[in-house]
Protein backbone atom coordinates (compact mmCIF):
# COMPACT_ATOMS: atom_id res chain seq x y z
CA UNK A 1 0.00 0.00 0.00
CA UNK A 2 0.94 3.77 -1.04
CA UNK A 3 1.01 5.07 2.70
CA UNK A 4 2.36 8.96 3.66
CA UNK A 5 3.28 9.75 6.68
CA UNK A 6 2.19 11.53 8.74
CA UNK A 7 4.35 14.10 9.20
CA UNK A 8 4.08 15.47 5.88
CA UNK A 9 2.94 19.22 6.08
CA UNK A 10 -0.68 17.92 4.29
CA UNK A 11 -1.35 16.07 7.28
CA UNK A 12 -0.67 18.09 10.31
CA UNK A 13 -4.27 17.31 11.31
CA UNK A 14 -2.89 13.85 11.74
CA UNK A 15 -0.12 15.12 13.50
CA UNK A 16 -2.78 16.63 15.91
CA UNK A 17 -4.16 13.72 16.52
CA UNK A 18 -1.76 11.49 18.16
CA UNK A 19 1.50 11.74 19.86
CA UNK A 20 3.37 9.26 17.92
CA UNK A 21 5.15 10.41 14.74
CA UNK A 22 5.28 6.79 12.87
CA UNK A 23 1.83 6.33 12.43
CA UNK A 24 0.62 5.47 8.39
CA UNK A 25 -2.68 6.18 7.45
CA UNK A 26 -3.82 5.35 4.01
CA UNK A 27 -4.13 9.00 2.07
CA UNK A 28 -5.41 8.09 -1.08
CA UNK A 29 -6.93 4.88 -2.89
CA UNK A 30 -4.59 2.61 -4.68
CA UNK A 31 -6.60 -0.05 -6.80
CA UNK A 32 -10.30 1.29 -7.31
CA UNK A 33 -13.83 -0.09 -8.69
CA UNK A 34 -16.08 1.89 -9.94
CA UNK A 35 -19.81 2.39 -9.27
CA UNK A 36 -22.04 -0.36 -7.80
CA UNK A 37 -25.66 -0.29 -8.63
CA UNK A 38 -28.72 -2.08 -6.65
CA UNK A 39 -32.17 -2.11 -6.68
CA UNK A 40 -35.52 -3.79 -5.03
CA UNK A 41 -37.57 -5.93 -7.49
CA UNK A 42 -40.94 -7.67 -6.83
CA UNK A 43 -39.16 -10.81 -4.78
CA UNK A 44 -35.92 -9.84 -3.69
CA UNK A 45 -33.08 -7.23 -4.06
CA UNK A 46 -30.72 -7.53 -7.22
CA UNK A 47 -26.73 -5.85 -7.45
CA UNK A 48 -24.87 -4.74 -10.26
CA UNK A 49 -21.51 -4.07 -10.80
CA UNK A 50 -18.61 -4.18 -13.41
CA UNK A 51 -15.33 -6.37 -12.71
CA UNK A 52 -12.58 -3.84 -13.89
CA UNK A 53 -9.86 -2.89 -10.86
CA UNK A 54 -8.39 0.17 -11.74
CA UNK A 55 -4.86 1.47 -11.09
CA UNK A 56 -5.35 5.36 -11.46
CA UNK A 57 -6.18 5.11 -15.72
CA UNK A 58 -4.52 2.01 -15.94
CA UNK A 59 -7.05 -1.07 -16.00
CA UNK A 60 -5.17 -3.24 -13.53
CA UNK A 61 -7.77 -6.05 -12.91
CA UNK A 62 -10.52 -7.55 -15.13
CA UNK A 63 -11.74 -10.36 -13.26
CA UNK A 64 -12.32 -9.01 -9.84
CA UNK A 65 -15.47 -9.90 -7.76
CA UNK A 66 -16.67 -6.71 -5.97
CA UNK A 67 -19.88 -8.11 -4.68
CA UNK A 68 -19.40 -10.61 -2.63
CA UNK A 69 -22.19 -12.79 0.16
CA UNK A 70 -21.85 -12.19 3.49
CA UNK A 71 -23.43 -14.52 5.87
CA UNK A 72 -26.72 -16.15 4.83
CA UNK A 73 -28.99 -13.14 3.63
CA UNK A 74 -26.57 -10.06 2.58
CA UNK A 75 -24.69 -9.32 -0.83
CA UNK A 76 -22.41 -5.85 -0.57
CA UNK A 77 -21.04 -4.89 -3.66
CA UNK A 78 -17.95 -2.09 -3.25
CA UNK A 79 -16.56 0.66 -5.06
CA UNK A 80 -13.34 2.32 -4.25
CA UNK A 81 -10.33 1.08 -2.64
CA UNK A 82 -9.87 -2.92 -3.53
CA UNK A 83 -7.87 -4.15 -0.36
CA UNK A 84 -9.63 -1.57 1.84
CA UNK A 85 -12.43 -3.93 0.98
CA UNK A 86 -10.86 -7.30 1.44
CA UNK A 87 -10.16 -5.52 4.90
CA UNK A 88 -13.89 -5.11 5.36
CA UNK A 89 -15.07 -8.24 4.29
CA UNK A 90 -12.54 -10.65 6.29
CA UNK A 91 -13.55 -8.58 9.51
CA UNK A 92 -17.40 -9.02 8.09
CA UNK A 93 -16.72 -12.62 7.60
CA UNK A 94 -15.27 -13.16 11.17
CA UNK A 95 -18.34 -11.07 12.66
CA UNK A 96 -20.70 -13.71 10.96
CA UNK A 97 -18.26 -16.59 11.91
CA UNK A 98 -18.54 -15.85 16.01
CA UNK A 99 -22.01 -15.11 15.86
CA UNK A 100 -22.39 -18.44 13.92
CA UNK A 101 -20.50 -20.14 16.82
CA UNK A 102 -23.03 -19.47 19.40
CA UNK A 103 -25.06 -22.33 17.29
CA UNK A 104 -28.34 -20.61 18.46
CA UNK A 105 -30.31 -20.63 15.24
CA UNK A 106 -30.06 -16.73 14.98
CA UNK A 107 -28.00 -15.03 11.95
CA UNK A 108 -27.04 -11.99 11.53
CA UNK A 109 -29.56 -10.23 8.52
CA UNK A 110 -28.75 -7.30 6.33
CA UNK A 111 -29.63 -4.31 8.96
CA UNK A 112 -27.14 -6.06 11.47
CA UNK A 113 -24.52 -6.32 8.42
CA UNK A 114 -25.78 -2.55 7.58
CA UNK A 115 -25.20 -1.70 11.22
CA UNK A 116 -21.99 -2.94 12.02
CA UNK A 117 -20.57 -1.36 8.50
CA UNK A 118 -21.51 1.99 9.36
CA UNK A 119 -20.03 2.10 12.33
CA UNK A 120 -16.97 0.16 11.38
CA UNK A 121 -16.04 3.23 8.25
CA UNK A 122 -17.27 5.77 10.45
CA UNK A 123 -15.02 4.70 13.44
CA UNK A 124 -12.25 4.54 11.00
CA UNK A 125 -13.04 8.32 9.68
CA UNK A 126 -12.94 9.39 13.30
CA UNK A 127 -9.20 7.89 13.57
CA UNK A 128 -8.47 9.45 10.40
CA UNK A 129 -8.19 6.67 8.91
CA UNK A 130 -10.84 6.04 6.01
CA UNK A 131 -11.69 2.87 4.61
CA UNK A 132 -11.97 3.97 1.13
CA UNK A 133 -14.86 2.52 0.13
CA UNK A 134 -18.74 3.41 -0.97
CA UNK A 135 -20.51 0.02 -0.11
CA UNK A 136 -23.89 -0.68 -1.41
CA UNK A 137 -25.75 -3.71 1.01
CA UNK A 138 -28.73 -5.73 0.28
CA UNK A 139 -30.22 -8.30 1.47
CA UNK A 140 -33.29 -10.62 2.30
CA UNK A 141 -34.16 -11.78 5.94
CA UNK A 142 -38.13 -12.91 7.15
CA UNK A 143 -39.47 -12.16 4.04
CA UNK A 144 -38.28 -8.76 4.19
CA UNK A 145 -35.95 -7.06 1.81
CA UNK A 146 -33.26 -4.20 2.55
CA UNK A 147 -31.26 -2.18 0.70
CA UNK A 148 -28.59 0.48 1.65
CA UNK A 149 -25.61 2.60 1.28
CA UNK A 150 -22.44 4.31 2.97
CA UNK A 151 -20.38 6.08 1.95
CA UNK A 152 -15.98 6.43 3.33
CA UNK A 153 -17.14 8.71 5.93
CA UNK A 154 -20.14 7.09 7.50
CA UNK A 155 -22.84 8.77 5.59
CA UNK A 156 -25.46 5.60 5.70
CA UNK A 157 -29.36 5.25 4.51
CA UNK A 158 -31.19 2.84 2.48
CA UNK A 159 -33.85 3.09 0.07
CA UNK A 160 -35.71 1.40 -2.89
CA UNK A 161 -32.28 1.79 -5.17
CA UNK A 162 -28.87 2.99 -4.64
CA UNK A 163 -25.89 3.99 -6.59
CA UNK A 164 -22.24 4.66 -5.78
CA UNK A 165 -19.70 6.93 -7.21
CA UNK A 166 -20.59 7.71 -10.82
CA UNK A 167 -24.10 5.66 -10.88
CA UNK A 168 -25.30 8.30 -8.75
CA UNK A 169 -24.61 10.86 -11.52
CA UNK A 170 -25.86 8.38 -14.43
CA UNK A 171 -27.70 5.49 -13.19
CA UNK A 172 -30.16 6.97 -10.08
CA UNK A 173 -31.85 9.35 -12.63
CA UNK A 174 -32.64 6.56 -14.77
CA UNK A 175 -33.81 4.46 -11.62
CA UNK A 176 -35.94 7.09 -10.23
CA UNK A 177 -37.58 7.63 -14.10
CA UNK A 178 -38.25 3.67 -14.35
CA UNK A 179 -38.09 2.08 -11.09
CA UNK A 180 -42.02 0.57 -9.67
CA UNK A 181 -41.87 -1.66 -6.28
CA UNK A 182 -43.23 -4.52 -8.52
CA UNK A 183 -40.49 -5.25 -11.10
CA UNK A 184 -40.27 -9.16 -12.05
CA UNK A 185 -36.58 -10.50 -11.93
CA UNK A 186 -36.04 -10.14 -15.91
CA UNK A 187 -37.12 -6.62 -15.74
CA UNK A 188 -34.72 -5.57 -12.49
CA UNK A 189 -31.87 -7.17 -14.72
CA UNK A 190 -32.55 -5.38 -17.98
CA UNK A 191 -33.07 -2.01 -16.01
CA UNK A 192 -29.60 -2.75 -14.42
CA UNK A 193 -28.49 -3.86 -17.73
CA UNK A 194 -29.53 0.19 -19.42
CA UNK A 195 -27.87 1.30 -15.66
CA UNK A 196 -24.58 -0.26 -16.62
CA UNK A 197 -24.79 0.52 -20.57
CA UNK A 198 -24.88 3.99 -19.56
CA UNK A 199 -22.17 4.08 -17.05
CA UNK A 200 -19.99 2.04 -19.72
CA UNK A 201 -20.73 4.48 -22.10
CA UNK A 202 -19.40 7.70 -19.94
CA UNK A 203 -17.98 6.06 -17.21
CA UNK A 204 -13.97 5.94 -18.35
CA UNK A 205 -12.77 3.30 -16.10
CA UNK A 206 -15.97 0.94 -16.39
CA UNK A 207 -15.04 -2.27 -18.41
CA UNK A 208 -18.00 -4.37 -20.44
CA UNK A 209 -17.93 -7.03 -17.92
CA UNK A 210 -20.72 -6.82 -15.51
CA UNK A 211 -21.80 -8.98 -12.79
CA UNK A 212 -25.23 -9.03 -11.57
CA UNK A 213 -26.08 -10.90 -7.91
CA UNK A 214 -29.23 -11.06 -6.59
CA UNK A 215 -31.02 -12.59 -3.24
CA UNK A 216 -34.60 -13.26 -3.41
CA UNK A 217 -37.63 -14.89 -1.03
CA UNK A 218 -39.38 -17.53 -2.16
CA UNK A 219 -42.70 -18.35 -1.44
CA UNK A 220 -42.86 -20.59 -4.34
CA UNK A 221 -40.72 -23.25 -3.48
CA UNK A 222 -42.60 -24.21 -0.17
CA UNK A 223 -46.29 -23.08 -0.88
CA UNK A 224 -47.03 -26.40 0.81
CA UNK A 225 -46.03 -24.36 4.06
CA UNK A 226 -48.62 -21.50 4.86
CA UNK A 227 -45.64 -19.57 6.72
CA UNK A 228 -43.22 -17.48 4.28
CA UNK A 229 -40.77 -19.59 4.24
CA UNK A 230 -37.31 -18.33 3.17
CA UNK A 231 -34.93 -19.40 0.85
CA UNK A 232 -32.11 -17.71 -0.42
CA UNK A 233 -30.26 -18.20 -3.03
CA UNK A 234 -26.83 -16.91 -4.29
CA UNK A 235 -26.14 -16.64 -7.86
CA UNK A 236 -24.48 -14.58 -10.54
CA UNK A 237 -24.52 -14.10 -14.27
CA UNK A 238 -22.38 -11.79 -16.41
CA UNK A 239 -23.81 -10.05 -18.87
CA UNK A 240 -22.15 -9.66 -22.16
CA UNK A 241 -22.50 -5.66 -23.01
CA UNK A 242 -21.05 -4.94 -26.46
CA UNK A 243 -19.72 -1.30 -26.78
CA UNK A 244 -19.04 -0.40 -30.73
CA UNK A 245 -16.53 -2.68 -32.47
CA UNK A 246 -14.25 -3.44 -29.52
CA UNK A 247 -14.07 -6.74 -28.83
CA UNK A 248 -16.34 -8.10 -25.93
CA UNK A 249 -14.90 -11.26 -25.66
CA UNK A 250 -12.63 -10.58 -22.92
CA UNK B 1 1.71 7.97 -8.68
CA UNK B 2 0.33 11.30 -9.17
CA UNK B 3 -2.49 12.20 -6.76
CA UNK B 4 -5.75 12.29 -8.66
CA UNK B 5 -8.29 12.84 -5.62
CA UNK B 6 -8.82 15.33 -3.87
CA UNK B 7 -7.53 15.10 0.19
CA UNK B 8 -10.29 13.51 2.01
CA UNK B 9 -12.45 15.48 4.43
CA UNK B 10 -13.98 13.78 7.46
CA UNK B 11 -16.83 16.21 7.01
CA UNK B 12 -19.75 16.14 4.40
CA UNK B 13 -22.93 18.87 4.55
CA UNK B 14 -26.00 16.88 3.44
CA UNK B 15 -27.99 19.19 3.73
CA UNK B 16 -31.93 20.01 5.53
CA UNK B 17 -33.52 22.49 7.18
CA UNK B 18 -35.19 21.97 10.76
CA UNK B 19 -38.05 24.40 12.00
CA UNK B 20 -39.93 23.87 15.93
CA UNK B 21 -42.14 26.57 17.40
CA UNK B 22 -43.23 26.23 20.90
CA UNK B 23 -46.85 27.10 21.85
CA UNK B 24 -48.90 27.21 25.10
CA UNK B 25 -49.39 23.61 25.60
CA UNK B 26 -47.86 22.17 22.23
CA UNK B 27 -44.96 21.70 20.18
CA UNK B 28 -44.46 21.79 16.68
CA UNK B 29 -41.38 19.98 14.99
CA UNK B 30 -40.49 19.37 11.55
CA UNK B 31 -37.75 18.71 8.95
CA UNK B 32 -37.25 18.12 5.14
CA UNK B 33 -37.03 14.77 4.08
CA UNK B 34 -34.40 15.31 1.64
CA UNK B 35 -29.92 14.39 2.17
CA UNK B 36 -27.86 15.64 -0.30
CA UNK B 37 -24.15 15.55 -1.19
CA UNK B 38 -22.86 18.80 -2.97
CA UNK B 39 -25.52 18.22 -5.88
CA UNK B 40 -26.39 14.77 -5.58
CA UNK B 41 -29.70 14.55 -4.03
CA UNK B 42 -28.82 11.02 -2.00
CA UNK B 43 -32.16 10.09 -0.97
CA UNK B 44 -35.83 11.81 -0.95
CA UNK B 45 -36.90 10.40 2.34
CA UNK B 46 -34.74 10.52 4.74
CA UNK B 47 -36.38 11.29 8.40
CA UNK B 48 -34.27 14.06 10.41
CA UNK B 49 -36.46 14.21 13.31
CA UNK B 50 -35.75 11.63 16.57
CA UNK B 51 -38.01 11.09 19.46
CA UNK B 52 -35.27 11.16 22.33
CA UNK B 53 -37.80 11.40 25.16
CA UNK B 54 -41.62 11.15 25.76
CA UNK B 55 -41.50 14.89 25.68
CA UNK B 56 -38.61 15.89 23.49
CA UNK B 57 -37.95 15.10 19.84
CA UNK B 58 -34.99 16.56 18.36
CA UNK B 59 -34.92 17.82 14.60
CA UNK B 60 -30.76 17.34 12.97
CA UNK B 61 -29.55 19.08 9.81
CA UNK B 62 -25.84 18.70 8.70
CA UNK B 63 -23.44 15.44 8.14
CA UNK B 64 -25.66 12.83 8.42
CA UNK B 65 -23.01 10.65 9.82
CA UNK B 66 -22.33 13.01 12.55
CA UNK B 67 -25.99 13.28 13.54
CA UNK B 68 -26.75 10.09 13.97
CA UNK B 69 -23.77 9.01 16.02
CA UNK B 70 -25.52 12.04 18.43
CA UNK B 71 -28.97 10.58 18.11
CA UNK B 72 -27.02 7.06 18.89
CA UNK B 73 -25.44 8.73 22.29
CA UNK B 74 -28.16 10.62 22.99
CA UNK B 75 -30.68 7.61 22.90
CA UNK B 76 -28.06 5.53 25.12
CA UNK B 77 -27.42 7.94 27.55
CA UNK B 78 -30.94 8.20 28.15
CA UNK B 79 -31.22 4.77 28.76
CA UNK B 80 -29.18 4.56 30.90
CA UNK B 81 -31.20 7.83 32.71
CA UNK B 82 -34.37 5.63 32.61
CA UNK B 83 -32.96 2.64 34.63
CA UNK B 84 -31.02 5.24 37.25
CA UNK B 85 -33.99 7.30 37.57
CA UNK B 86 -37.57 5.47 36.72
CA UNK B 87 -38.43 8.08 34.77
CA UNK B 88 -38.67 10.10 31.12
CA UNK B 89 -35.90 12.67 30.79
CA UNK B 90 -37.55 16.16 31.03
CA UNK B 91 -36.84 18.55 27.61
CA UNK B 92 -34.96 21.04 29.49
CA UNK B 93 -32.97 18.29 30.89
CA UNK B 94 -32.26 16.65 27.31
CA UNK B 95 -31.28 20.33 26.17
CA UNK B 96 -28.57 20.30 28.99
CA UNK B 97 -27.20 17.09 28.00
CA UNK B 98 -27.47 17.85 24.08
CA UNK B 99 -25.54 20.63 24.54
CA UNK B 100 -22.63 18.92 26.85
CA UNK B 101 -22.70 16.49 24.50
CA UNK B 102 -21.73 18.90 21.92
CA UNK B 103 -19.72 20.67 23.88
CA UNK B 104 -17.48 17.37 24.72
CA UNK B 105 -16.42 17.24 21.12
CA UNK B 106 -15.47 20.96 20.84
CA UNK B 107 -12.05 20.28 19.19
CA UNK B 108 -13.48 17.80 16.93
CA UNK B 109 -17.07 18.83 16.67
CA UNK B 110 -20.41 16.69 15.16
CA UNK B 111 -21.25 18.71 12.52
CA UNK B 112 -24.63 18.94 13.65
CA UNK B 113 -27.08 21.45 13.48
CA UNK B 114 -30.19 20.81 16.18
CA UNK B 115 -33.28 21.99 17.47
CA UNK B 116 -35.04 20.71 19.83
CA UNK B 117 -38.34 20.91 20.74
CA UNK B 118 -40.48 19.37 23.33
CA UNK B 119 -42.90 20.22 26.44
CA UNK B 120 -41.69 21.22 29.79
CA UNK B 121 -42.53 19.78 32.86
CA UNK B 122 -45.34 22.51 33.17
CA UNK B 123 -46.52 21.36 30.15
CA UNK B 124 -45.84 24.03 28.24
CA UNK B 125 -44.27 24.18 24.55
CA UNK B 126 -40.22 24.76 24.33
CA UNK B 127 -37.37 25.07 21.87
CA UNK B 128 -34.30 24.74 22.27
CA UNK B 129 -31.53 26.02 19.34
CA UNK B 130 -28.22 24.97 19.04
CA UNK B 131 -24.68 25.16 17.21
CA UNK B 132 -22.46 22.37 16.40
CA UNK B 133 -20.25 22.92 19.53
CA UNK B 134 -23.42 22.92 21.66
CA UNK B 135 -24.14 26.96 22.77
CA UNK B 136 -27.45 26.74 23.15
CA UNK B 137 -30.74 29.02 24.22
CA UNK B 138 -34.52 28.59 24.93
CA UNK B 139 -36.65 30.44 22.54
CA UNK B 140 -40.23 30.08 21.31
CA UNK B 141 -39.26 29.14 17.82
CA UNK B 142 -36.36 28.49 15.94
CA UNK B 143 -34.86 27.47 12.71
CA UNK B 144 -31.55 25.49 12.11
CA UNK B 145 -29.75 23.79 8.76
CA UNK B 146 -29.76 25.11 5.10
CA UNK B 147 -32.44 26.86 4.44
CA UNK B 148 -32.45 28.44 8.23
CA UNK B 149 -31.29 31.70 6.29
CA UNK B 150 -35.05 31.85 4.46
CA UNK B 151 -36.97 31.16 7.49
CA UNK B 152 -35.86 32.69 10.08
CA UNK B 153 -36.63 36.56 9.17
CA UNK B 154 -39.81 34.96 7.72
CA UNK B 155 -40.66 33.46 11.27
CA UNK B 156 -39.11 36.78 13.13
CA UNK B 157 -41.72 38.63 11.00
CA UNK B 158 -44.25 36.58 11.81
CA UNK B 159 -44.07 36.20 15.22
CA UNK B 160 -41.95 38.44 16.82
CA UNK B 161 -40.19 37.32 20.28
CA UNK B 162 -39.74 38.79 23.46
CA UNK B 163 -36.49 40.20 23.61
CA UNK B 164 -34.57 37.95 26.23
CA UNK B 165 -33.19 41.15 28.20
CA UNK B 166 -36.52 42.03 29.42
CA UNK B 167 -37.85 42.34 32.95
CA UNK B 168 -39.42 40.79 34.34
CA UNK B 169 -38.96 37.64 31.89
CA UNK B 170 -41.37 37.35 29.11
CA UNK B 171 -42.69 34.08 28.07
CA UNK B 172 -40.89 32.80 25.00
CA UNK B 173 -43.80 30.76 23.85
CA UNK B 174 -45.51 31.75 20.46
CA UNK B 175 -49.38 33.45 20.63
CA UNK B 176 -50.71 30.76 17.62
CA UNK B 177 -52.77 27.83 17.97
CA UNK B 178 -51.60 24.62 16.97
CA UNK B 179 -53.29 24.25 13.83
CA UNK B 180 -52.01 28.13 12.84
CA UNK B 181 -48.47 26.99 14.08
CA UNK B 182 -48.54 23.72 11.96
CA UNK B 183 -49.79 26.28 8.60
CA UNK B 184 -47.12 28.35 9.29
CA UNK B 185 -44.16 25.58 8.89
CA UNK B 186 -46.05 24.50 6.17
CA UNK B 187 -45.96 27.44 4.70
CA UNK B 188 -42.25 27.91 5.34
CA UNK B 189 -40.94 25.19 4.35
CA UNK B 190 -43.39 25.74 0.74
CA UNK B 191 -41.34 28.84 0.57
CA UNK B 192 -37.57 27.71 1.45
CA UNK B 193 -37.67 24.70 -0.86
CA UNK B 194 -38.39 27.35 -3.97
CA UNK B 195 -34.72 28.62 -3.34
CA UNK B 196 -32.90 26.33 -1.62
CA UNK B 197 -31.36 23.41 -3.42
CA UNK B 198 -30.92 21.35 0.07
CA UNK B 199 -34.29 21.73 1.00
CA UNK B 200 -37.59 19.54 -0.80
CA UNK B 201 -38.73 16.22 -1.35
CA UNK B 202 -41.03 15.72 1.38
CA UNK B 203 -41.55 17.51 4.82
CA UNK B 204 -42.13 15.88 8.45
CA UNK B 205 -43.83 17.50 10.75
CA UNK B 206 -44.42 16.23 14.45
CA UNK B 207 -46.95 17.42 16.99
CA UNK B 208 -46.37 16.93 20.85
CA UNK B 209 -49.07 18.18 22.81
CA UNK B 210 -50.66 16.29 26.08
CA UNK B 211 -52.13 13.77 24.26
CA UNK B 212 -48.64 12.14 22.39
CA UNK B 213 -47.35 12.51 19.69
CA UNK B 214 -48.74 13.06 16.04
CA UNK B 215 -47.10 12.99 12.65
CA UNK B 216 -47.82 14.66 9.14
CA UNK B 217 -46.39 14.92 5.75
CA UNK B 218 -46.54 17.16 3.13
CA UNK B 219 -44.85 16.95 -0.41
CA UNK B 220 -42.54 19.43 -1.31
CA UNK B 221 -41.05 20.34 -4.82
CA UNK B 222 -38.54 17.60 -5.70
CA UNK B 223 -36.41 19.60 -8.25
Amino acid sequence: MNMVSSSTPATNMNSLMSSEDNIQRTQYPYVTGTSVVGIKYKDGILLAGDMGASYGSTLRNKTVDRIQPIGKHSLIGASGDISDFQEILRKLNEVILYDNMWDDGNSLGPKEVHNYLTRLIYNRRNKFDPLWNSIVLGGVKNGQKYLGMVSMIGVHFEDNHVATGFGNHLARPILRDEWHENLTFEEGVKLLEKCMRVLLYRDRSAVNKIRVCFLFISNVLNDLLSAFFLHILYSSISLDLRFYGVNAAS
Amino acid sequence: MTKQQANWSPYDNNGGTCVAIAGADYCVIAADTRMSTGYNILTRDYSKITQLAEKSLMASSGFQADVRALQKLLAARHSIYQHQHNKQMSCPGMAQLLSNTLYYKRFFPYYSFNVLGGLDSEGKGCVFTYDAVGSYERVGYGSQGSGSTLIMPFLDNQLKSPSPLLLPAKDAVTPLSEAEAIDLVKTCFASATERDIYTGDKLEIVILNAQGTRREYLDLRKD
